[in-house]
């Protein structure tokens, strides 16, 4: 899968409340789907459908070998929408390492750099 | 000092981007409401802003257009929906590519404590997908670009 479907499809998986409380589970340990569905008060087959999509994510893969066949969380996709919240969040921090100059410089009483409306007049 | 700033996505079709300002909540609000102080921090470290329309008020239309190093250009536009200064702006925003998917809807508010001003800046899509559409935008790949020469940049400038 292309990095941006993947993304894609991780965001999708993560979108709905069911699937990342299967995925916080899966954080504590594997666990079978009949283990899964109990806590969530739905039946197995609509979990086995919240687990085929978190699959297709790659977020989850299930074990062939035995009867129980568990299934596991996979951090990699996880890691990569980890990965992108990153990214976003350091272009807003880009911006406001900038609009925090900017400020400084709007407080600053020598700065040649006073913006047209700054108010002067403190009496107002 | 500023508080880093932190990113969640709450829900099924928000981003909120808190971050905090050693200045008053009356000048952060300025330098969100002019284009002549808007254009001096907001955007990709390298790229200009050559459009930076802003009608400020109710109903007032707003369009950007900023232009990566390499000639890339990038359009928004949206209308103010709410505005309550020094408190709060609401408007729409839609890219020219609809690489967000019909859009979103956005709100920063601002709150002050001492001298310290917190923006809150919340973003609404129109569906899970196109949040995560908005990760895979021209967007983000012109973050990377201009991190890239930031990175380059700031390793001139290190003493």
């Amino acid at each position: 899968m292309d990095p941006s479907d993947q993304l894609d499809a991780t965001f999708i998986a993560l979108a709905d409340p069911t699937r990342r409380a299967i995925l916080a589970r899966l954080m504590q340990g594997e666990a079978s789907v009949g283990e899964l569905a109990a806590p969530f008060r739905i039946s197995q087959p609509a979990v086995s459908k919240h687990l085929k999509i978190l699959e297709r994510a790659g977020l989850v893969s299930r074990s062939t070998a035995g009867a129980r066949r568990p299934v596991r969380i996979e951090a990699a996709p996880m890691k990569q929408a980890v990965d992108w919240l990153e990214k976003y969040r350091a272009f807003w921090e880009a911006s406001y390492t900038r609009l925090d100059a900017l400020l400084e410089a709007l407080q600053t009483p020598l700065s040649t750099d006073k913006p047209k409306s700054r108010k002067d007049d403190k009496n107002a | 000092m500023p508080k880093p700033l932190s990113i969640t996505t709450p829900g099924d079709r928000q981003i909120v981007i808190t971050r905090t300002f050693d200045a008053p909540r009356e000048l952060v609000f300025l330098c969100y409401s002019r284009p002549e102080l808007l254009r001096r921090w907001y955007g990709m470290p390298d790229w200009t802003m050559p459009v930076c329309e802003m009608d400020f008020r109710v109903g007032g239309r707003w369009r950007f257009v900023q232009r990566s190093p390499d000639g890339f250009e990038m359009g928004s536009q949206g209308i103010y929906t709410a505005i309550v200064e020094p408190e709060r702006i609401e408007q729409t925003e839609t890219y020219d590519d609809n690489w967000t998917q019909g859009g979103t809807v956005n709100v920063v508010a601002f709150t002050q404590e001492g001298g310290v001003t917190t923006s809150v800046t919340t973003l609404t899509f129109s569906s899970p997908q196109a949040r995560a559409a908005a990760a895979a935008s021209p967007m983000a790949e012109g973050m990377e670009i201009g991190f890239k020469r930031l990175d380059a940049v700031l390793a001139q400038e290190a003493v």
